[in-house]
């Protein structure tokens, strides 16, 4: 297996624009998985009877094989970015919303109880003392939901999207490895950065977990 | 002043933690709470702030009754100390100080230069502002939980065994720290022990709890040690109640005269005339020198350390003012007794 290194030259333009796609897909699934985690991590965590429910059905979702959720999804958004990234979205839910929900439960009661002695309200302690101390396990989950994402794009190429899957279909039709080889590590580099840049975020925002005693 | 109107507790489970409490916790003076565990002294203290709610009673701060008012607003006017200081572990020292302020609406510049004035007050360097929680001894993290009831200068604070996970050296250090700041501010504090010793230091007013959440006996220290209302109380004060008792007395009655010369035993003095110790020809003892502020405990305990008997008297700066006698301390001592028993 050789890697024809004049076609990657030849097409470097269409290499980045499916890197971007791949890209697009998989953080567009991850903003919405996270927008539609939190509130529902927070009646979750609040709600105790509601708990087994939520997190049940996020694993009952996550056992959907990818290619049948597309095809699901076909009759309602047809061949669309819409439907990949709806269907990312939901893979994403699985981890989200079981991390963020333990991420709440982590905060030591202590500090919730002083919270609202001191006469914060619920919402504000929430947002204030809560989430920032749920941050490290809601980041934990953020990190897993980033790179599942990105690997799981490429099913979409089924549905005519897919990114960088595009270079597999591509390859395997013609029996040319070179687009193949390249769309693995497109991927895996993919992966690889967003993923430091989350850790990078992730100290960004606890300053608190740096200093040691 | 707190006031507690017939206020009764009963949680869902059926478990009455408070019974019929009617109490007064005067203004700008220190109620100690203590019981064994289960006896309804948190609860009590937790009803004043509505972090529980009371079954049936009324409860007053400052001539309101708590259950009119706003439950977020009424926390924000009472200062509110926790075991194991309960600070945010991600927000610095300055920030956790800050909290009250800023939740009233104060700009961040001015609740920072306030929390910054505050760790000053409870004794902390300026620089353990920028730190944060984790990084400070658990001595220094009560006082930050101190210093963060204080921020908004509210009337009352409440203190829930603030010092109950502190080593027994640091805990006296807050103690007197506690005791300083209040002559200075003279809030009116409720202060929850199991402690007797502290409850016996800290309480103007010591409140008795039992189990069932009946209160048995509310008085000023000497007179709990001195008239303990029944088995319980004085099973709860302890068997030394009467040394208890002498630690609440000071020294400054207590005669002294010129310390003797040509005995076995002679009272070294420095340069400045500040004791140094005890010699005789072989050996010589360590001496502690006692001011008048210290207690007859003190005295006793140094009479029968000292060699020979005498207890060195300094002024505030050390130098030797005269001794007391062992005699005349216990003649002292047992009047102290007498009075505190006779007295109605």
């Amino acid at each position: 297996m050789t890697i024809d290194w004049s076609w990657i030259g030849d097409h470097t333009d269409d290499l980045t624009s499916l890197t971007l796609s791949h890209l697009q897909a998989a953080m567009t699934a991850v903003f919405f998985g996270v927008l539609i985690s939190l509130p529902l991590a927070v009646i979750a965590h609040r709600i105790r009877p509601l708990r087994g429910f939520l997190l049940g059905v996020s694993n009952v979702l996550f056992t959907i094989p990818s290619i049948a959720i597309f095809v699901l999804l076909l009759p309602v958004s047809g061949l669309t970015r819409t439907t990949t990234v709806i269907g990312l979205t939901v893979y994403t839910l699985v981890v989200l919303l079981r991390n963020t929900v333990e991420g709440l439960d982590s905060v030591p009661a202590k500090t919730k109880e002083a919270a609202k002695a001191m006469g914060t309200r619920p919402l504000r302690t929430l947002l204030t003392v809560e989430f920032p101390l749920a941050l490290p396990v809601i980041m934990a989950g953020v990190r897993i939901a980033t790179v599942m994402s990105i690997s799981l794009v490429s099913v979409a190429t089924y549905i005519g999207d897919g990114g960088l899957g595009q270079l597999f279909t591509d390859g395997f039709q013609r029996d040319f490895p070179t687009p193949v080889i390249v769309g693995v590590v497109l991927t895996i580099l993919l992966a690889v950065v967003a993923d430091a840049l989350l850790v990078a975020l992730q100290y960004v925002l606890t300053p608190w977990r740096r200093r040691r005693a | 002043m707190i006031q507690f109107d017939a206020v009764h507790k009963r949680f869902p489970n059926g478990t009455t933690a408070v019974h019929d409490l009617s109490l007064e916790m005067p203004e700008g003076g220190v109620t100690v709470l203590v019981g064994s565990s289960g006896c309804g002294k948190t609860t009590t203290l937790r009803m004043i702030n509505r972090m529980i709610e009371p079954t049936s009673g009324t409860i007053r701060v400052g001539g309101k009754d708590v259950t009119r008012q706003d439950a977020a607003e009424l926390r924000r006017s009472i200062g509110y100390v926790i075991q194991q200081s309960g600070l945010f572990p991600h927000r610095t020292v300055l920030d956790n100080v800050a909290t009250v302020p800023l939740l009233l609406g104060w700009n961040r510049k001015k609740a920072r230069a306030r929390a910054a004035e505050l760790l000053e007050t409870v004794g902390l360097a300026a620089d353990a502002g920028k730190r944060y929680p984790h990084q400070l001894s658990g001595g220094q993290q009560q006082r930050v939980g101190v210093a963060r009831a204080l921020a908004a200068d509210p009337p009352v604070l409440l203190m829930d065994e603030p010092f109950g996970a502190v080593d027994p050296v640091v805990r006296t250090q807050l103690q007197d720290e506690l005791l300083r700041l209040q002559k200075e501010l003279s809030k009116t504090i409720v202060f929850v022990t199991h402690d007797v010793d502290e409850a016996v230091r800290l309480g103007d007013q010591i409140a008795i709890f039992r189990t069932g959440g009946h209160l048995v006996q509310c008085a000023t220290p000497a007179e709990l040690l001195a008239r303990p209302a029944d088995d319980f109380v004085a099973g709860f004060l302890g068997a030394e109640r009467g040394l208890k008792l002498l630690s609440l007395k000071t020294l400054a009655d207590v005669p002294q005269g010129p310390a003797p010369e040509g005995g076995t035993w002679t009272l070294v003095l420095d340069e400045r005339r500040r004791p140094r110790h005890w010699a005789s020809k072989e050996t010589e003892l360590p001496v502690r020198p006692l001011r008048d502020t210290d207690s007859l405990l003190s005295a006793l305990d140094e009479s029968l350390a000292s060699p020979t008997g005498l207890v060195a008297r300094v002024d505030a700066d050390g130098v030797l003012t005269g001794v007391s006698s062992r005699d005349d301390i216990h003649e002292h001592a047992g009047r102290a007794h007498t009075e505190a028993r006779v007295a109605a």
